[in-house]
């Protein structure tokens, strides 16, 4: 093998298209590795069409805005940075917002607030500063891509199970519990489910992405116990988003002066 | 002789009260109550506890073997488990209720979070509460043969008139162990005297519900009114029997009397203002959750130690 190409996610060149959605997909899943965008992955994930509509629509965005980032990475001043990008993210927001409310209104107002908060969404903010200002435009755009798809196929995962727990149905179609679709005995047996309503509640996102998680940490586990590299599986939280890294150790610094100082101060009282 | 020689390492005089023991008078101390709900219920009663112990201990059994773990289930803790979930079941549940709530109370509340000792939130109420809002219809279903009206408390609530003396002896309607008031504190008395439960939870409990309620319950000092309040839902096993569970409530003395009185303000505010007639379960798995704060602020001095400012962390 040639060494002096760069290797990327599950050993593909990296920058590669595919080697960028196989990372958004499985390495770096967003939802279920990174567990970064948490907010519309609790929040709309009451059925499966929402986490779908939600997904696309923020794979959208994250493309488009890592591509025009990526371009405007050598014009933006490094001290202005945030602003830049929150205008280019914020555009392209409103153009899915315009875009749904005119053709998809019933999701638009199922979806209500967490369309326009899309522009808060840590994976596109993150993306934006860990890859797209960083990297050439066509591995950003197939980075933005491989995120969201891997962003949409987790929440669209978790909106299906605990639609399909807490009400029966899968996609709006009613499998299971009373009016279900089945015909004949099958039928007559599945209606005699009783839907737990706490999946449609708050709580049931929890129960669901939790399980999601503890099956991505035993394939994971089970990867490192047959001796396969899994270093590039990174743990986190909104807390491990890019440069945070740094904040935190420049908080730790200035706590660390502050407690000496009030030492000091104390020894002088 | 060498054999007569060894000596182990201490401790050498050890207690001879173990966790199972505690929990097998837990046991026996709430079987009065479980027998009155079974006189009061009939037979449905009687299977809708078996089938939620049976559900709480072979949930532990189950998931103990599959995740190879040692198997606890010698403890006694989950029969007191699913004792208590059944008791906080109505009798007309469906025979499914209580054995989705046992496994729910076991894997979920307990085990999932690494066993007895460790669970955050008390087992049956979490099991409990799991199965109030998952089918709000089937948990307030309490019409059964005998009883066709209203629970006290929610005929309370709508202002119709309650018979108090039927409440304290527990010919009511209700959930299966929750009716009979004579039968819990008998229970209790046997834990108090004991020394396995102390009343500073429960008293500081039932006391706080009662002052709140009379200063804000829109019936002032009224007799029958309180002692309805007192005698009626699940005050009465919520406050012995399950705000005191050890793993879940507050070891600090302080911090026992703030967390009863926060348990009756919490289930008077539910009670009075919310939209349900009953809020023990509720109060009590929210105190629960509060109960780390409530240590940490009220951690007692060492003896000899002088008071020192907090340290910021």
């Amino acid at each position: 093998m040639d060494n002096s190409v760069k290797k990327g996610a599950l050993g593909l060149k990296a920058g590669t298209p595919a080697e960028r959605i196989m990372n958004g997909l499985v390495v770096e899943n967003p939802t279920l590795v990174l567990m970064i965008g948490m907010c519309p992955t609790l929040a709309v994930t009451t059925s499966a069409i929402n986490g779908l509509t939600m997904g696309l629509a923020t794979t959208f965005v994250l493309a488009l805005s890592n591509a025009v980032i990526s371009l405007l990475r050598k014009v933006i001043p490094d001290t202005v940075r945030i602003p830049a990008f929150i205008v280019v993210i914020a555009s392209f927001v409103t153009l899915v917002q315009l875009i749904m409310q005119a053709y998809l209104p019933a999701m638009y107002t199922a979806l209500g607030v967490y369309i326009p908060l899309i522009v808060v969404n840590c994976i596109i903010f993150g993306r934006a500063e860990a890859y797209a200002s960083k990297n050439g435009i066509f591995p950003a755009f197939f980075d933005g891509i491989g995120m969201g798809l891997g962003f949409t196929i987790s929440i669209t995962c978790i909106g299906l199970l605990r639609e399909f727990i807490g009400g029966g149905t899968a996609f709006d179609v009613q499998i299971l519990g009373e009016g279900t679709v089945v015909p004949g005995a099958v039928g007559a047996f599945l209606s005699l489910y009783q839907p737990v309503r706490i999946f449609i509640l708050q709580a049931g996102a929890f129960f669901v992405l939790a399980v999601l998680i503890a099956i991505m940490n035993k394939v994971k586990a089970d990867m490192e116990a047959k001796g396969k590299d899994t270093s590039h599986f990174k743990a986190g939280g909104c807390c491990q988003a890019p440069n945070a890294k740094k904040t935190f150790e420049k908080i730790e610094k200035k706590e660390a002066e502050k407690a000496a100082e009030s030492k000091e101060s104390e020894v002088e009282e | 002789m060498s054999e007569m020689m060894k000596v182990s390492s201490n401790p050498h005089v050890r207690s001879k009260v173990t966790t199972s023991n505690v929990m097998i008078w837990v046991v026996i101390s709430l079987l009065p109550a479980a027998g009155f709900g079974i006189y009061n219920f009939g037979i449905d009663a009687l299977i809708i506890l078996a089938l939620s112990v049976l559900s709480t201990v072979l949930s532990e059994f189950i998931y103990e073997k599959l995740m190879h773990k040692k198997i606890t289930i010698g403890d006694f803790s989950a029969v007191v488990t699913g004792l208590l979930l059944g008791m906080n079941l109505p009798s007309t549940v469906p025979w499914w209720i209580p054995i989705l709530g046992g496994m729910f109370a076991i894997i979920v509340v307990k085990m999932l979070f690494g066993g007895l000792g460790q669970n955050f939130m008390n087992p049956a109420l979490g099991g409990r509460c799991f199965l109030v809002i998952s089918f709000p219809a089937i948990m307030t279903n309490f019409v059964t043969d005998t009883f066709t009206g209203a629970t006290p408390l929610t005929a309370l609530k709508n202002g119709q008139e309650v018979v108090v003396m039927d409440m304290i002896i527990g010919r009511t309607g209700g959930t299966i162990g929750e009716t009979s008031m004579i039968a819990l504190v008998f229970g209790a008395c046997i834990l108090i005297m004991l020394g396995i439960i102390d009343l500073r939870i429960p008293g500081s409990y039932i006391v706080s519900l009662l002052i709140f309620t009379a200063i804000f319950g829109g019936h002032g000092l009224n007799g029958a009114y309180l002692s309805a309040q007192l005698a009626g839902g699940g005050l009465m096993l919520g406050a012995f029997f399950m705000a005191t569970d050890y793993v879940t409530s507050p070891i600090t003395n302080a911090g026992k009397y703030v967390y009863g009185i926060f348990l009756g303000v919490l289930t008077a505010i539910l009670r009075i203002y919310g939209g349900s007639a009953e809020g023990v379960s509720f109060a009590i798995v929210i105190g629960n959750l509060l109960v780390p704060l409530i240590e940490r602020f009220t951690q007692p001095r060492a003896f000899g130690i002088p008071k020192t400012r907090r340290e910021a962390k």
